[in-house]
């Protein structure tokens, strides 16, 4: 016997239809994955323990629905295993499909009586009276009828036992779902009967006619986005053209408003004689009506959306929410012809539209068409291509996926539009970012940690830093990751020592190490474009500034915007002199740089804290001293102690000793921290020192070794004004003996008058050990230099030795996950993302580096 | 973290008995952060002096103890292993208890003497108010003097040290002088090093007894005691003054001017002035953008009119005061059903904010990046867009009748600007002309007839549709 075929959409919401022990249980679970069937008799059991009891119902039912939507928002094809015999039961699960956009099936199991009393009978723990199977049976047998009619698109009846044995279900694939089709493609906006310029374009794109059909010798398919006709004035030459490419498999299309008002036409409906269909009804009354037939056929059978290449491309003549993509309904066909207005109508009688691009927030980048302006509108990762060709502007195609877009002027204008065509506005670059992608618990995907997960405490903390303290975000496209230091040392007398460092690379198979001065200054980003036109168009910056320098929090660096400006014209005059922006083709730069002096940033940190430090340090440890000096120059007589005295006897020759110790180290530690310091007068007392040249327009400068940032800040930005400074480096081979000492004794060379160190780097900005990235810097800090950090007497034996128990796992997963995240937004930047998904990045960033808090009261 | 004191007169080696710490042993004692050590740098029958030195280990101070839950107090690099601070006190309570009880069994008569003493002091905070030192001291009955150095000789710009080397001298008992020192010291560095719990009360009492309630600056002398915990200064101020203390609330002379003035009636004022534009505004929900610890929300909810208050600040400490201040989590359901606290930022968009009748947005701008504003402005203005949007902020001309402030300074640390009548015009304009807005002008405080008042407010509303 063969099978009884149930197909279903594989996205689709199902109901089980039938009576009890008509055995629905057992058909879902052996048709679908146990996830799959939601029954109403689990999320009974779920709120009382209670599988069988039916008061509890309403929550149950309520619990049921809730974990569909969940699930129908995931795209996941959902079965509700219930009787789903009264009508208004079967209404629920109609109007949770309409609700999702998805078709709704039903399989009813209408078993003979005989076999279902027979089962009730064989299932003690739920034994039902005759009457009530009886009942069931007869609801089932009524009901089967008016499914359709209820909303149920697909309806499936089993009526025999052998028929429930027999069964087998296949999910066929929905009708938008193109997934397998990788193009490439050429994607068409609004045509209106310009066939002159559509002729053009497809030239330009390189299509041939070959047997009077354009083909395209690389194999590239079209993407028509609807709206052949109406305006223009050669229609159905049009029509003719786009059928046969679509017939001949050369290319896609959806329908377009226009076609389906002409559809409705052709079938013999009214249609109000507006906005140009009286002239593509005029030029179709000139054909003969096979062409009309042909027309309508053609755009009866168009799907509203495709989704393709593997789900990264969707076309739709007026968009498509990202809820929307890949769902099969009334609204989402509608959505995808006229878009979604207010229902109002603005001073032109225009309905006026909602935003929706403004929302999008999915991965596929959505091409469309529809509404007419001067330019290309890019908005998260959205495209309208509709640039007014019928209205005098032009016809734009988006190559997919290069992300080109390839045009032909208009020959003439064929219409008046209604109102102005407005300018293209790019509104990715004039966006906000909305609140609602930042204050949860992100979850960021990047090339180099396919994972990183931010928590909800971290991101409140982050928010309020960001919204009080940091820079516009639109300039923010990387912050700096934080640092590790290498190991402790295992040298007496040292808490970091560069051994340690190349051991760290050496022993995760990196040989070769980059050393480079670690200056004593604040890390600083740098942004400088050629014009502040670059400054808007590229980052969107609009109050007329071509740059920014801020700190590692993406605070701005300088209150001062003279300052700022100022550095910012001295670097722009050096890459300028020295050719950088012509070698590099850009017209701006992000580069990564420590700029001095210290105290500069630090200032309110010196005065209220390390200055401070060491003048109540000197004050109250010569004091100490003196009067331990006066007291051992006194003859100290030893003598019998009573043991009920509370002290104990103590040397204060010792203690004596000690404090000079103290004094002593109080006064290197001053010393260390004003070798950092000195006054700022003119701008002319300000180094900054590049290490990183990051990005410039178009690239990421991740695959280039260090060797070739040193150099190639020493060919375009050092040596040439006082004020930029160039990085010493040292290279070091970690498994030559020698080349290591050499290292060490840099090292010993540049701390010894109290120089804050060197960072090493294995020799690629990037290096991974197997599947592991490993750290992209550590650094290495000079024996005096770190008095600032831990303290004056930090090198005292009894301080040391427990400094020297410090773990520095969490440090190197943060610096890790920072380093991913910055590389991460610079290159979401350079390829043009949205600000959003730039923004995640940096936001990341500084969610690492806040004290968590937590958002919930 | 050195203290000495002197006894001068005739056998003054007995300062050994009434300290109960032998001249001739030099003797260490275990604290809790470190070491002390006591000594006698000189004795003679006619001087004699006693060192208490602390030896405070920074590395416990930053880490917290070996062993125990809580992280350290401090940063690696600070003070206080070496000023003179609350370490002081609790080391002098442990170390020289008996002798601040005023006991000497062997010399009973001499502790109850008056006897010419002397103590120094090094490195203390007092962060550069020269008079401080006196006021505390010169009541008590010592001759006060005081040395400071330049912050750091290498950068005589930085200016002053905030710590002096203290002296005093007069005839009291060593009791006495123990229990002013133990007092005073954390009244000059407000910083304590242990959680203050409200036995924290007794302690100042009684250690101030006698003394305490008769000084000149008790209620300075308290507040700072207490800098943390101002309601343990109140009580503590309660029972020193009795009938004495005024019924207005303690008013603390060092901090910044908004502090003060949040306390003055202008505060109480402006929310009365912005309360009455809501509900003349008709509004029934009303959103409190950047409400900080939500003393108009509070006043509002007491509104008939008002059915729905949401309150916002991007800083969850402020929220979680604000919650605290409004008994959030004992709150009725009926006015907590009104109420909504949420974290919120107002230079992102935020769909949180649409629907209400009416924002208000209380001297919340001028904390706000200039960089930023654009944002903000679109955040409130063309997003939220509520009918009516209540603004106020500070009117930098009326600065000048501050005395204290500085010119050109800020009212507040956190402040990025403060504008002027006419920039602030400006700037509601090009708000009105930008989001469809008309704006109402006014001033909240006491009128300066050239500078104006102190706050400035407008009153925001949306220009009707042309065709309604």
């Amino acid at each position: 016997m063969d099978k009884y075929r149930i197909e279903i959409p594989e996205l689709c919401l199902v109901a089980m239809v039938g009576g009890t022990s008509s055995g629905k249980s057992s058909f879902a679970l052996k048709h679908f994955k146990p996830t799959e069937v939601l029954s109403s008799d689990f999320f009974r059991g779920m709120v009382c323990d209670d599988e069988n009891c039916q008061s509890v119902s309403g929550d149950a039912f309520d619990l049921l629905y809730y974990a569909a939507n969940k699930r129908l928002n995931n795209g996941k094809l959902t079965v509700i295993d219930a009787t789903n015999l009264q009508e208004s039961a079967r209404k629920k699960v109609i109007d949770l499909a309409k609700e999702q956009n998805v078709h709704a099936a039903a399989i009813v199991l209408n078993l003979p009586e005989e076999i279902m009393q027979e089962r009730n009978k064989a299932r003690p723990e739920r034994n039902f009276p005759e009457r009530v199977i009886r009942q069931h049976c007869r609801d089932v047998k009524r009901c089967i009828r008016g499914l359709k009619r209820e909303g149920f698109r697909f309806v499936f009846v089993i009526n025999s036992l052998e028929q429930l044995e027999n069964t087998e279900i296949v999910r066929t694939k929905l009708w938008n779902d193109k997934k397998e089709c990788h193009g490439p493609f050429d994607i068409i906006g609004d045509i209106h009967g310009c066939c002159d310029e559509l002729k053009l374009l497809l030239d330009k794109l390189g299509y041939v006619k070959t047997d009077g059909i354009y083909t395209h010798p690389e194999g590239r398919t079209a993407a028509f986005l609807g709206d052949f006709c109406d305006r223009g004035n050669r229609s159905a030459d049009v029509l003719r053209l786009v059928m046969d490419m679509v017939k001949s498999g050369n290319a896609i299309a959806v329908p377009g408003n226009h076609d389906v008002k002409l559809l409705k036409y052709l079938r013999g409906k009214s249609v109000a004689m507006t906005h140009g269909i009286d002239k593509t009804i005029a030029e179709l009354d000139a054909r003969d009506d096979a062409f009309k037939s042909e027309v309508a056929a053609f755009i009866d059978g168009l799907i509203s959306h495709y989704v393709l290449d593997d789900g990264k491309l969707v076309i739709a003549h007026a968009g498509l929410k990202q809820a929307y993509i890949g769902r099969g309904s009334v609204r989402v066909r509608e959505f995808c012809l006229y878009g979604e207005t207010t229902g109002e109508t603005d001073t032109f009688g225009l309905p006026v539209r909602l935003d929706w691009a403004a929302d999008y927030r999915g991965r596929a980048t959505v091409v469309y068409g529809h509404i007419a302006a001067k330019e290309v509108r890019s908005q998260n990762n959205t495209f309208c291509i509709d640039t007014g060709c019928v209205f005098g502007g032009k016809l734009t195609a988006y190559r997919y996926p290069e992300k080109e877009f390839v045009d032909v002027d208009a020959l003439q204008q064929y219409y008046e539009p209604v109102k102005p065509l407005e300018d293209g506005i790019d509104t990715d670059m004039g966006d906000m970012l909305t609140v609602g992608d930042f204050n949860r618990k992100l979850h960021i995907e990047t090339a180099l940690m396919p994972s990183i997960d931010i928590h909800e405490n971290n991101s409140a903390a982050a928010l309020e830093i960001m919204s009080r303290f940091a820079a516009d975000p639109h300039w923010l496209i990387y912050l700096p990751p934080t640092m590790s230091p290498c190991e402790t040392s295992e040298l007496e007398d040292y808490l970091e020592h560069p051994l340690q460092a190349f051991e760290y690379y050496r022993s995760h198979g990196i040989r070769n190490v980059v050393c480079e001065k670690k200056h004593m200054g604040s890390r600083a980003v740098i942004i400088l474009c050629r014009t502040p036109e670059t400054a808007l168009k590229r980052f969107g910056i609009t109050d007329g500034t071509r740059g920014i320098i801020y700190t590692r929090t993406g605070r701005r660096f300088f209150d001062d915007a003279a300052t700022e400006s100022a550095l910012l014209d001295r670097l722009d005059a050096v890459l300028t002199q020295t050719g950088f922006w012509q070698d590099l083709d850009t017209d701006w730069v992000c580069l990564d740089t420590e700029l001095m002096p210290w105290s500069e940033k630090a200032q309110s940190l010196i005065r209220s804290q390390y200055a401070p430090t060491g003048n109540a340090g000197a004050g109250g440890l010569t004091a100490a001293v003196r009067a331990l000096e006066a007291a051992c120059r006194r003859q100290n007589n030893a003598f019998a102690v009573s043991p009920l005295t509370s002290g104990q006897n103590v040397d204060l020759e010792a203690v004596l000793k000690a404090y000079q110790t103290k004094r002593d180290d109080i006064e290197r530690y001053t010393k260390a921290y004003r070798e950092y310091c000195w006054t700022v007068k003119s701008i002319d007392d300000y180094r900054i020192a590049p290490f990183h040249i990051l990005a410039v327009e178009g690239k990421v400068f991740s695959q280039e070794k260090h060797i070739w940032h040193m150099e190639t800040i020493r060919k375009y930005i050092t040596g040439k004004d006082p004020v930029f400074m160039e990085t010493p480096y040292l290279c070091v081979d970690t498994e030559d003996e020698q080349s290591v000492q050499t290292g060490v004794d840099w090292w010993l060379s540049l701390t010894g008058s109290g120089g804050e160190g060197m960072v090493v780097k294995p020799e690629t900005y990037t290096a991974k050990q197997g599947y592991n990235l490993l750290q992209p810097a550590v650094k290495c800090r000079g024996r005096e230099y770190l008095r600032i950090i831990y303290g004056a007497e930090y090198l005292a034996p009894d301080h040391l030795s427990r400094l020297k128990v410090r773990s520095l796992n969490r440090k190197r997963t943060l610096a890790l996950k920072e380093f991913s995240l910055g590389m991460e937004s610079l290159t979401r930047f350079v390829n043009g993302e949205p600000l959003y998904r730039v923004h995640e990045c940096a936001f990341g960033v500084l969610a690492f580096e806040s004290e968590p808090v937590d958002p919930r009261l | 973290m050195l203290l000495t004191i002197t006894y001068e007169g005739e056998n003054t080696q007995e300062l050994g008995y009434l300290l109960h710490k032998n001249p001739e042993r030099a003797q260490q004692f275990e604290l809790s952060y470190g070491k002390a050590y006591v000594f006698y740098p000189e004795v003679s029958d006619t001087r004699t002096t006693a060192a208490l030195l602390l030896d405070i280990d920074p590395l416990d101070l930053a880490r917290g103890k070996v062993g125990s839950k809580d992280g350290g107090l401090f940063d690696y690099v600070n003070d206080r292993p070496y000023a003179s601070t609350s370490f002081m006190s609790t080391a002098i309570v442990r170390i020289f208890g008996t002798a601040m009880s005023g006991r000497c069994d062997k010399r009973q008569e001499l502790a109850d003497t008056p006897l010419k003493l002397t103590a120094t002091l090094s490195s203390l905070k007092d962060g550069g108010d020269t008079e401080l030192a006196k006021e505390l001291f010169e009541p008590l009955g010592y001759t006060v003097e005081t040395q400071r150095s330049t912050l750091d000789a290498a950068f005589p710009e930085w200016g002053a040290s905030p710590y002096i080397d203290l002296t005093i001298s007069g005839t009291v008992k060593l009791s006495e002088l123990l229990n002013h020192i133990y007092v005073l010291i954390p009244v000059f560095d407000k910083q304590k090093h242990y959680y203050i719990a409200e036995d924290e009360i007794a302690k100042l009492l009684g250690h101030g007894e006698g003394w305490l309630a008769s000084h000149p600056q008790k209620e300075k002398i308290t507040r700072r005691y207490f800098t943390a915990r101002k309601s343990y200064a109140r009580k503590a101020l309660d029972i020193l003054l009795a009938d004495e203390l005024p019924d207005e609330e303690l008013t603390e002379e060092v901090e910044t001017a908004e502090e003060t003035e949040a306390r003055t009636p202008l505060n109480t004022q402006r929310m009365e002035t912005v309360r009455d534009a809501v509900l003349a505004s008709g509004a029934s929900s009303v959103i409190d953008l950047g409400c900080g610890e939500c003393r108009l929300t509070s006043m509002l909810l007491t509104e008939p009119q008002i059915k729905k208050v949401t309150a916002c600040d991007v800083s969850v400490a402020e929220l979680e005061k604000a919650a605290q201040r409004l008994h959030l989590d004992r709150m009725q359901s009926y006015r907590k059903n009104k109420l909504t606290l949420m974290q919120a930022s107002l230079t992102y968009r935020d769909k949180r904010f649409e629907g209400y009748d009416c924002a208000c947005v209380i001297e919340v701008i001028e904390h706000i990046e200039p960089m930023r504003i654009p944002a903000f402005e679109r955040a409130v203005f063309e997003f939220a867009a509520p009918k009516t949007v209540v603004l106020t902020t500070p009117n930098r001309e009326y600065n000048a009748n501050y005395a204290h402030m500085e010119e050109n300074a800020l009212r507040h640390g956190d402040h990025r600007f403060e504008w002027t009548r006419e920039e602030f015009r400006a700037w509601t304009a090009h708000i009105c002309e930008k989001f469809g807005y008309s704006c109402e002008l006014g001033g909240i405080g006491d009128v300066d007839e050239a500078l104006g008042t102190p706050t400035q407010i407008a009153v925001f509303s949306k220009a009707g549709r042309a065709d309604e």
